[in-house]
C-alpha cells in the first residue's frame, strides 16, 4: 500500500503537521496492549472490588431503579446488526433500527396518553432541561415553574440547560403535610412570562401528585405548557399524564430493560401533543412511517430533520444527534414482552412490596415512614429524627449487616431533618424487607 | 451481489393476539397481599389508570422472532464496510462487550456506599487519567453522553469562565469554520452564544487571514475540528492558537477526528483549552444504532474548576466522590456519565497501550490515503482543495463531474453501493464540497475489503456512464427501494407513532 501512494514510511503522511507538535515520548499509558486473557483478568478483578445487588439487598432507587431484565432483551441488543450500526442515515438499508425505534416511540406514547415521542433523549435530567427550552421557544416566556420537591441532580441540570437561554428557573412550594404542590404559591408565580409548569408522578420522594387537574387547569389558563415528569413503571396502574393535560412528557425509561450500570446509559423519555406548534419544536431525531417511493411498501426514515444540528446549524432546536437508541430498543423489546397486563402487574408487585415495606418501618419507634401523608408508589421517605441517629449512621451500621440503606437527604433538604429515600421493586423479596426492618428496628433500639 | 433480508415485518402492533403474555412478572408475595390489601386501594381514585394500556399482546416467541428480523434488516460495522466519514466505525472488540455485562457493573447502583464500588471508581479515575494523557489536557471529565454533550459542555465551560472574568456580557461569539459539523454551530448557540461563520480558505484549511479580521473583543472563542473534516490538518493551527488566545478567546477541539493522532500528536499541546472525545469513535465503543456514546472532555488546568460535579478522587488509598468544587457549572445530567460505555474504552486502551494506539492512528491514515490515490483516478470524480497533501483518517471525494456528466449523483452513488452490500460514506457533508462523499476505513479493515470497495466504486461510476439507470433507481437489494422521505416529514402524511398512523387511516 505504500508503494502504491509513493512512501516508503507511514510518517510521511504527517509531514503536513508541524514538528514541534509531533510526540518525540512515549505517553504515560500501559506500553504495550495486553492480550484477551489478560485484559479480562484485569478487568474482572478490579470490578470484583465492587458489591453489587446480586450479592447484598439495596434500597436505593432516586432517578436509577433496580428492576429484572429479561433474558429476551439482553438477547436482542447483543445482535450485532443492531449493536454496531451507525445512525440510521440511509434508511433503505437500517430499517431494523427504524422500525423498532418507531414501535419504541409508539409504546411510549400508549404508555404516557400522548401522540408524539422523540426516540430518546440523554436521561430524565437533560430531558428536563430540553423541555423548559423547548416550553420557552413554544411559548416565547423565559419563566419555568418547578417543584421544589425535585431531584437536586435534576434541579441542577435543567439550571445548567437554561440559564445560558435566559431562561429563569422558579420553585414552586409543597405542603409541609403531604408533600403536594402548594397551589397558592403556583398561582402566586405564575405570570405573563411563565412558559411551562412542571410536575413529577410519582414525584422524587416516590408519593403520588393528586392535584392533577387543578395544576393542569391552572396552568393552561395562564396559557402556559404543563411538563409532566414519570417513572414508566408506574404507568401500568397510575393515571398517564396524557389524561391531565399535559403538554410535554418527560422521564426516565431505564427502569424498561435497563440495568443500572452505575448509572449510565440511561435513557431519557420525550413525548408531546399532536401539535405543530410543539412538534416543530421539539429536540432529539425523530421516526416517522412512510412508503417507498414506488408506493410499494411500507418503510421508516428519520423524519422532521430541518429541525436538527445537521440542516439547521445555530438554528436547531437541539445539538443533540447520538442518543440512547440502543437503550430504547431494549425497552421496546420489555415493553413488548410485558403487554398491558404485564405492565398493570408490574406496577401492583412495586405498590404493593413498596407500601409493605413503608408499613413494617413505620412500625419500628421512633422511625417515621413515610413523612408525607400521600399515596406512594416505588419509593418513600424514612426519618430518624426522633432515634436521634443520622442517616449516616444508620447506612454505616446498615452495610455491617450487609444491607445498603436509602438515600441520604439530609444535605440537598434540610429542612427534613434526617431523612432517607428507599426504594423497593419487584425485585426485593419479602424476605428482605423483613430483613431490612429487623436490622432498622435494632440499629434503632441500640442494638 | 449482495442481499438483504426483506421480511416485510409488520408494525409490532398488528401482532399477536389478545390475552398473550411474553413474560411474568413476580406478584408480591400471599403475606404482603394480606397485609397492604389491593394496589387499587393505594392509589386515589382520580389517580388510577382505567384504560388498558395500548400495547401489544404477543408471546416471547413472537417478540424474540419479530426483534431478531428487524435485526437482519440492519447493517453493522460486523456486517461489513462502514466507510462513513467523521463517524470511524470501527471494529468494536467483543471482549470488551462480555466485560460491560458483567453483574459487577450492571448491576451496581449510583448512590451505593463509596466503598462497595472501589473497582468502578478506580477505572473511572484511571481512564480520566489516561483520555488526559492522550489529549494533552490537563484534567478530563467523564460525564456527558455523547460528542455534542461534551461539546455543550465545553461551550458552557467557556460561558463559566468569562463570567468568573467578568467578560460575559462583552465576549458574545464563538467562531466556526463553515466546514465545521452542524453540532459545532448548535452547541455555541446552545450555550448562548452568537456563531460566527467563517469561510474555509483556498486549500480547504482555516483561512487566517481571514480569522484575524473575525477576531475582536467580543470573540469568547473558536471551535476548531483537526485534522479538519476534508481530514487536512489545520497547518496554521500555532498561528490560529495565537490570534485566538491574543484576542482573548478560547479554543475548543472537536473531538470527532481524533482517531489519526492518537500517540502521534495532542490537541493539548496545539494549545486548545478544551478537548472532547467521542468515545463511541475513536475508542471503539459500539455505536449502538444511534447511542449510547460518550462524550468526555478534557481541559486546561484553570478551566478545571469549572467542571461538572461530581470528580473522582484518590487519596493514595480510596477513591471517593468530590461534590465540593464551588466553581462547578453544576450537572449535565444524572449520576457521573456512561460508565458501561467507558468500561469498553478502559478495556480498549489496555488491550491497545500506546503503542497500539499509535498503529491504530497510523494505520487509520494510511487506509484512507490509499483509499483517497484509488478513487480519484475513477472517472468522475475529483479530489477537491490541495491535491498534492496527504489526508489524514478521511478523504472527501467529488462526485459534482460525474453528475454533470451522468446525472448520478453523491446520493445515487451511496445507494448503489448499497446493492453491493458496503455501507456509504457519508455524503452532502462538509457541505463546502459539491457532491461531497467523505470516506473514513479506520485502520481496522483488511485491504482485501478496501479493494473490494474500490473495485465497487470503479463499477458504479461505469453503470453511470453506460447504464445509469441501474444507478439512478437504487437500492433494489436492501429490505426496502428508496424511501419518501418527504411524505415522512409533511404534516398532512406525517406518521409519527402508531397512534397517529390509526388516526389518519
Amino acid at each position: 500500500m505504500m508503494h502504491e501512494i509513493g512512501i516508503s514510511q507511514v510518517d510521511e503522511l504527517y509531514r503536513d503537521i508541524p514538528e514541534k507538535y509531533l510526540l518525540k515520548k512515549k505517553l504515560d499509558l500501559p506500553e504495550k496492549g495486553l492480550s484477551e486473557f489478560e485484559v479480562k483478568k484485569h478487568v474482572e478483578r478490579l470490578l470484583s472490588l465492587n458489591t453489587t445487588n446480586s450479592h447484598m439487598p439495596m434500597f436505593l432507587g432516586a432517578g436509577c431503579w433496580p428492576h429484572h431484565v429479561p433474558a429476551v432483551v439482553e438477547d436482542i441488543v447483543r445482535r450485532s446488526e443492531f449493536l454496531t450500526a451507525y445512525t440510521p442515515y440511509q434508511p433503505e438499508i437500517s430499517q431494523g433500527m427504524l422500525q423498532a425505534l418507531f414501535e419504541y416511540q409508539s409504546m411510549i406514547c400508549e404508555l404516557t396518553s400522548m401522540t408524539v415521542a422523540n426516540c430518546s433523549m440523554y436521561d430524565w435530567a437533560s430531558a428536563l432541561g430540553e423541555a423548559a427550552r423547548m416550553a420557552a421557544r413554544v411559548k416565547g416566556r423565559n419563566e419555568i415553574l418547578v417543584p421544589k420537591i425535585i431531584h437536586p441532580e435534576r434541579a441542577s441540570t435543567v439550571k445548567v440547560y437554561t440559564d445560558p437561554a435566559g431562561i429563569t428557573v422558579r420553585q414552586v412550594n409543597y405542603e409541609t403535610e403531604t408533600g403536594q404542590l402548594d397551589l397558592k404559591d403556583l398561582k402566586s408565580k405564575m405570570s405573563d412570562r411563565t412558559a411551562a409548569v412542571y410536575i413529577e408522578n410519582p414525584s422524587y420522594l416516590g408519593f403520588v401528585e393528586t392535584q392533577v387537574e387543578e395544576i393542569s387547569k391552572v396552568t393552561h389558563a395562564n396559557n402556559a405548557l404543563l411538563i409532566a415528569g414519570v417513572d414508566p413503571t408506574s404507568l401500568g396502574i397510575l393515571r398517564p399524564p396524557g389524561e391531565y393535560g399535559a403538554d410535554i412528557v418527560i422521564g426516565e425509561a431505564q427502569p424498561l430493560g435497563n440495568a443500572m450500570n452505575y448509572g449510565g446509559p440511561l435513557l431519557g423519555i420525550m413525548a408531546c401533543r399532536d401539535d405543530m406548534t410543539l412538534i416543530r419544536q421539539m429536540p432529539g431525531r425523530i421516526i416517522g412511517l412512510t412508503t417507498t417511493l414506488d408506493k410499494a411498501e411500507q418503510g421508516f426514515c428519520m423524519t422532521m430533520q430541518t429541525r436538527e444540528q445537521h440542516i439547521r446549524r445555530e438554528r436547531a432546536t437541539s445539538n443533540i444527534c447520538t442518543n440512547e437508541a440502543l437503550c430504547a430498543v431494549a425497552s421496546t423489546v420489555y415493553m413488548a414482552l410485558l403487554g398491558p397486563e404485564g405492565f398493570r402487574e408490574l406496577g401492583e408487585t412495586v405498590i404493593l412490596k413498596a407500601n409493605y415495606a413503608m408499613r413494617l418501618l413505620s412500625k419500628i419507634t421512633k422511625v417515621k415512614a413515610p413523612i408525607f401523608k400521600a399515596a406512594h408508589f416505588k419509593e418513600f421517605t424514612v426519618n430518624f429524627d426522633q432515634a436521634g441517629l443520622t442517616v449516616r449512621d444508620v447506612n454505616e451500621k446498615l452495610m455491617e449487616r450487609g444491607i445498603q440503606g436509602g438515600k441520604d437527604l439530609s444535605r440537598e433538604f434540610p429542612e427534613l431533618g434526617q431523612t432517607a429515600l428507599y426504594c423497593v421493586t419487584e425485585v426485593h423479596s419479602q424476605e428482605e424487607i423483613q430483613k431490612l426492618a429487623a436490622a432498622l428496628g435494632a440499629i434503632v433500639g441500640g442494638r | 451481489m449482495y442481499r438483504q433480508a426483506s421480511w416485510n415485518e409488520p408494525v409490532i402492533f398488528s401482532l399477536g393476539k389478545a390475552g398473550r403474555r411474553g413474560h411474568s412478572v413476580p406478584n408480591a408475595e400471599p403475606q404482603i397481599k394480606e397485609t397492604v390489601g389491593t394496589a387499587d386501594a393505594l392509589l386515589p381514585k382520580q389517580m388510577r389508570r382505567t384504560d388498558k394500556i395500548g400495547l401489544p399482546e404477543l408471546s416471547e416467541v413472537e417478540v424474540n422472532r419479530h426483534f431478531l428480523r428487524l435485526s437482519e434488516m440492519n447493517y453493522g460495522v460486523d456486517s461489513g464496510f462502514y466507510p462513513l466519514g467523521s463517524c470511524t466505525m470501527k471494529y468494536n472488540p467483543k471482549i470488551n462487550e462480555a466485560l460491560a455485562s458483567l453483574p459487577s457493573l450492571s448491576m451496581a447502583h449510583p448512590y451505593q456506599d463509596e466503598s462497595t464500588v472501589q473497582g468502578i471508581l478506580e477505572f473511572l479515575f484511571r481512564l480520566e487519567r489516561w483520555l488526559s494523557e492522550i489529549t494533552g489536557t490537563y484534567e478530563v471529565c467523564l460525564q456527558p453522553a455523547a460528542g455534542a454533550h461534551g461539546e455543550l459542555l465545553g461551550t458552557l465551560l467557556m460561558h463559566a469562565c468569562l463570567k468568573s472574568n467578568g467578560e460575559c456580557e462583552k465576549r458574545t461569539e464563538v467562531i466556526v469554520p463553515d466546514s465545521a459539523h452542524g453540532t459545532n454551530p448548535a452547541s455555541a448557540a446552545m450555550a448562548g452564544f452568537n456563531v460566527i461563520v467563517l469561510p474555509s480558505g483556498s486549500d480547504g484549511c482555516m483561512d487566517v487571514e481571514a480569522l484575524k479580521s473575525a477576531v475582536s473583543e467580543r470573540t469568547a472563542g473558536l471551535m476548531l475540528t483537526n485534522p479538519n473534516t476534508l481530514g487536512l490538518f489545520e497547518k496554521d493551527i500555532d498561528e490560529i492558537a495565537k490570534i485566538v488566545h491574543e484576542a482573548g478567546g478560547l479554543l475548543y477541539y472537536d473531538g470527532a477526528n481524533l482517531n489519526p493522532l492518537l500517540g502521534k500528536a495532542r490537541p493539548g499541546d496545539m494549545g486548545f483549552d478544551i478537548v472532547h472525545i467521542n468515545i463511541h469513535k475513536t475508542f471503539s465503543t459500539p455505536h449502538g444504532g444511534g447511542g449510547p456514546g460518550a462524550g468526555p472532555v478534557g481541559v486546561t488546568k484553570d478551566l478545571a474548576k469549572f467542571l461538572p460535579v461530581p470528580r473522582v478522587v484518590f487519596d493514595g488509598k480510596k477513591y471517593t466522590l468530590d461534590y465540593e468544587r464551588p466553581h462547578s457549572i453544576g450537572k449535565m445530567k444524572g449520576f457521573y456519565g456512561n460508565t458501561a460505555v467507558l468500561l469498553r474504552a478502559y478495556a480498549y486502551i489496555l488491550s491497545m497501550g500506546y503503542e497500539g494506539l499509535k498503529e491504530a492512528a497510523e494505520i487509520s491514515v494510511l487506509n484512507a490515503n490509499y483509499l483517497m490515490n484509488k478513487l480519484r483516478q475513477i472517472k468522475g470524480l475529483t479530489l477537491p482543495y490541495d491535491t498534492e497533501k496527504p489526508r489524514k483518517h478521511e478523504c472527501v471525494l467529488s462526485a459534482k463531474r460525474l453528475k454533470d456528466e451522468t446525472g448520478v449523483s453523491a446520493l445515487n452513488i451511496a445507494k448503489r453501493l448499497l446493492d453491493y452490500g458496503f455501507h456509504a460514506p457519508t455524503i452532502y457533508f462538509p457541505l463546502i464540497v459539491d457532491e461531497a462523499l467523505m470516506i473514513e476505513p479506520t485502520e481496522t479493515f483488511e485491504k482485501e475489503e478496501m479493494d473490494r470497495f474500490i473495485e465497487t466504486m470503479r463499477k458504479i461510476g461505469e453503470e453511470a456512464y453506460t447504464n445509469p439507470d441501474v444507478v439512478l433507481k437504487a437500492p433494489s437489494n436492501t429490505a426496502v427501494s428508496r424511501l419518501d422521505e418527504v411524505k415522512a416529514s409533511h404534516p398532512k402524511t406525517m406518521t409519527l407513532s402508531w397512534r397517529m398512523h390509526l388516526a389518519k387511516q
